[in-house]
């Protein structure tokens, strides 16, 4: 199977005056694992239903391997989509679901058996041909779902939410499970989450989406490292944000309220990121690091590490420290030093 | 890139892609939906219309309210007015006195006899109020078997059957199923957590009853309450079978069949009818509006049941069985009245004889075929409207959806024979073949096919709500298109949910008299409903009459628990559909 390219140009949605997408233009490559990652409300899946076709977009084009195919009925679109409630025909055996593309598309009777049985092999549901959608537990009926879905070879695979519907335990198997059959099937695959840990183990890249507008689109560790703005930063990822001013000339940031800090690199943002983990609680400063004073207003304990919200000037900045048996736990009111590592700020515009 | 470059254009898309946005839908919904409009158009909405004309028009065809004037000043016309609504009222309050109690019963106390009042439920709705009515006075009549074991052993004897008060406790005994279930389903959809609340705060007994539980299922009851009124406000079989004609249905069918269609007080008393029915479900509607009060989440639990004691067992299954057995007594009458050569001035028939039924099968064959041709047609037409309507309503956004519900459901406000008297006068020019159309069955049908219709569109509204969205689309992403995705899988899930509307339809329009009795134009015509009245109004008739009526009993009897059976299995599979 050939994997193929997704474009959207400019795409935006409209419904009256309320604008759900605005101006997306992405490139999605042949074979990528591509995740669409958002707070509910952002338009994610939105603009997944756009791709398979349930949504028509007022403005821009949606290429599919070079081909526009705006307008293009779902049915005759080629891509799978594997739903949030997985959308199983209770009336049909789970071989019938599978075989219900392949039967669409004339494909002959040995070929669908052979097709079918392939399909539920990938996903080892071999014996449960003839059981029913509801005799299934839950991480069976998605793979079902799945297998339906992939026994059609569509050109590009959409996943909505494929992973909120089961538990902790069989959502980290699965996620395993579905980025191998990926990587074995190089299907081009867009994924729709807003659980950015989900979209961070799984994704080769992102895109964040917030309020119908393309925030930032890049690898995890992209994202993650150098978000683009303050959404980014606090999305993808715990951090502090702290607003104030970059003075290129000086090489500083002036944060309100708590003072200076030196910089890597000269920049004219108005405010700069720090991750919680970045940050080290200590009794006595080292020469590495910036250090401010402070004072320990809450603690939590999470057994891999603590995490402390500190009293710093006017701002409370959220800490990480590690926890080994042997390190102290500062109860609230203590007084520390917050050293902050000029390495790990990051600009904001 | 070049592609950048048009970004900002507005897609391309073919001119159909164009219209089907700019109307919401694609023009095959448009062509269902034009189709349905024609027919509830020219079967619904003008003849009703043709009635409100009439009742508005003088003879040279200007605006009157004369008519209406000859109405209030003609003493009979008022005297069947107040008895119309004299007649309704009390029904509703009779039945009420029976439902309210039992339906408490049911969702208070923890016993068996639960079971046995959800069949009291049902078992009256099985058998139309006129085909019981002849039963009933055999058995409550003047001369009737209890009264005259009163008489005998007593000395005095109970007037229940006479006059407008026979009517009243047939109507009662015949429809206070429509509150107990309605108030049942709204007493079991309170969330216990209310009435826990009302008792943490001290209320108990009867004001935690009156206080905070019958008021949260205050819109069950009124939804059975208007429900009760307009059927017994617009039955004209009942009254006609008892001999009291001085109420507005039967006076609206004699004006017509002895004055004739063109006298105008038979429309004025069809408008008021309507206006009535209208009027009785728009209050029961519009007090509750907003006061939806199901308030039990998923899992929570209902309120509280308790166990009974020895005593308060005594008198429940007292209560429930002494109900039973008047409830069950038209049809214990009937089935003993068609094994019967006599039955009169006696407490049971003197002699028995299977000669009724041997008279039914060898006269009234062509009544059953008749009723299965006219009631399967009807409900047809029925299922098949339902389907598009629901599939209108509920997946597209095609632009007056909501009017065609809206019409398709107000069939339930207009009496039959305001319906049929509509047909008359509108269809009176028509011919089909040369005959006047007037004279075929077809109306009779198509008479049926909407007043049912209702029925049908809940079952299919119901069937189609359960289904997501996304089982659809997935059989579209699959390569299917919409008309195929509607075929293998809309329509199989649907199926249990389509059976039990066509069900519905068909046993309510096998047991219909008002509008039939006014469109059967010659004997071969008539079906069932229409041969037992014939029967029962002669004497010797009732026997054969009975046995017509047992065998119609049985019929939609088993109907009945068939599109239960259907319901409960649809519902299962559906489970995993929503």
């Amino acid at each position: 199977m050939k994997a193929v390219a997704l474009e959207c140009i400019g795409i935006g949605l409209a419904y009256g005056t309320n604008q759900v997408l605005r101006d997306i233009t992405l490139k999605i490559e042949p074979g990528e694992f591509f995740a669409l990652l958002g707070p509910s409300g952002s338009g994610k899946s939105t603009l997944l239903r756009l791709i398979a076709g349930f949504n028509q977009h007022n403005r821009g084009r949606l290429l599919v391997d070079g081909r526009d195919i705006t307008g293009v009925p779902p049915h005759a679109r080629n891509i799978g989509m594997v739903f949030q409630s997985y959308a199983l025909w209770p009336h049909l055996s789970v071989y019938d679901n599978v075989a219900f593309g392949l039967v669409e598309r004339r494909v002959a009777r040995d070929e669908t058996r052979r097709r079918v049985r392939e399909a539920l092999a990938l996903v080892g549901l071999t014996d449960y041909a003839q059981r029913r959608p509801n005799q299934l537990s839950g991480g069976q009926q998605q793979r079902v779902a799945l297998a339906r879905t992939i026994v059609i070879e569509p050109q590009v695979l959409l996943l909505d939410e494929p992973l909120s519907n089961l538990d902790k335990k069989l959502r980290e198997q699965m996620r395993l499970e579905l980025k191998r059959l990926q990587r074995k099937l190089g299907i081009t695959t867009i994924f729709v989450t807003h659980d950015q840990e989900e979209a961070m183990t799984t994704a080769d890249r992102m895109a964040v989406l917030d309020g119908g507008v393309l925030q930032q689109v890049g690898s995890p560790r992209d994202l993650y490292d150098a978000p683009a703005n303050r959404f980014v930063a606090e999305f993808v990822g715990s951090t502090n944000v702290l607003s104030g001013r970059g003075d290129p000339d000086r090489n500083i940031f002036v944060a309100d309220g708590l003072g200076d800090l030196p910089l890597q690199s000269p920049g004219t943002g108005r405010a700069v990121s720090v991750r919680p983990h970045a940050l080290t609680i200590a009794a006595v400063r080292d020469d590495r690091r910036v250090w401010f004073d402070g004072e320990v207003r809450e603690s939590e304990f999470l057994g891999e590490f603590t995490r402390y919200a500190v009293q710093v000037g006017e701002s409370v900045l959220t800490a990480d420290t590690p926890h080994l048996s042997t390190t102290p736990i500062y109860p609230p009111g203590s007084r520390v030093q917050v050293g902050i590592d000029p390495a790990e700020l990051r600009l904001l515009p | 890139m070049a592609a950048t470059l048009d970004a900002d254009a507005a897609p391309r898309i073919g001119a159909r892609e164009r219209l089907r946005r700019r109307l919401g839908a694609s023009w095959r919904s448009f062509l269902v939906l034009g189709a349905i409009s024609a027919f509830l158009l020219a079967l619904l909405l003008i003849p009703v219309g043709t009635v409100f004309v009439t009742a508005f028009r003088d003879g040279d065809g200007s605006f009157t309210l004369g008519h209406f004037g000859t109405f209030f000043s003609t003493g009979l016309m008022r005297e069947s007015f107040g008895n119309s609504l004299y007649v309704a009222t009390a029904s509703v309050f009779f039945a009420s006195l029976i439902a309210v109690p039992l339906a408490y019963i049911t969702v208070r106390f923890q016993f068996r006899g639960a079971l046995l009042i959800q069949t009291l439920g049902i078992l009256p709705l099985i058998m139309p109020p006129f085909v019981g009515a002849v039963a009933m006075q055999l058995i409550f009549g003047r001369s009737g078997a209890v009264n005259l074991l009163l008489d005998e052993h007593l000395g005095w004897s109970l007037p229940i059957m006479q006059g407008l008060t026979g009517v009243i406790f047939v109507q009662t005994l015949h429809y206070f199923p429509f509150i107990l279930m309605n108030l049942i389903v709204a007493l079991r959809a309170i969330d216990g957590a209310m009435e826990e609340a009302a008792q943490n705060l001290g209320a108990r007994g009867w004001r935690l009853f009156a206080r905070v539980v019958f008021p949260l299922a205050m819109p069950g009851y009124l939804a059975g309450a208007a429900l009760v009124f307009v059927k017994v406000f617009d039955d004209l079989g009942t009254p006609l079978v008892l001999g009291q004609t001085n109420m507005l249905a039967p006076q609206a069918y004699l004006r017509i069949t002895q004055v004739g269609l063109e006298d105008p007080l038979g429309y004025v008393i069809s408008v008021i009818m309507i206006a009535f029915s209208i009027l009785a479900l728009w209050l029961s509607v519009r007090v509750m509006k907003g006061k939806d009060y199901s308030t039990l989440q998923k899992g929570g639990a209902g309120i509280a049941k308790r166990r009974l004691k020895p005593w308060e067992s005594v008198l429940a299954y007292g209560c429930i069985v002494l109900v039973l057995l008047v409830v069950l007594s038209p049809h214990l009458g009937l089935l003993l009245l068609s094994f019967a050569r006599m039955w009169s001035f006696s407490v049971l028939p003197d002699t028995w004889t299977l000669a009724n039924y041997a008279t039914v099968f060898q006269d009234s064959s062509g009544m059953m075929r008749n009723t299965l041709l006219y009631c399967g047609l009807a409900a047809l037409i029925d299922v098949a409207i339902g389907i598009a309507i629901a599939y209108l309503i509920l997946r597209t956004r095609i632009p007056g959806r909501q009017w065609l519900d809206f019409v398709a459901s107000a069939a339930i406000a207009v009496p039959g024979i305001v319906l049929a008297i509509g047909y008359l006068r509108t269809f009176q020019t028509f011919e089909l073949w040369g005959v006047p159309v007037t004279q075929t069955w077809i109306l009779i049908m198509l008479a049926y096919s909407v007043r049912r219709l209702p029925y049908a569109l809940r079952s299919c509204m119901a069937a189609l709500q359960q289904i997501n969205v996304s089982l659809e689309e997935a059989a579209e992403m699959l390569g299917a298109s919409k008309w195929r995705s509607v075929r293998r899988i809309v329509i199989p899930l649907m199926a249990g949910g389509i059976l039990a509307g066509f069900v519905s339809s068909f046993i309510t329009a096998a047991v219909e008299l008002s509008a039939t009795i006014l469109l059967v134009v010659k004997e071969s015509q008539a079906p069932m409903s229409y041969g037992i009245y014939l029967y029962m109004q002669s004497v010797s008739g009732r026997g054969p009459g009975a046995a017509l009526g047992v065998l119609l009993v049985l019929t939609v009897a088993v109907g009945t628990y068939l599109s239960h059976l259907l319901v409960e299995r649809a519902n299962k599979t559906l489970e995993h559909a929503r």
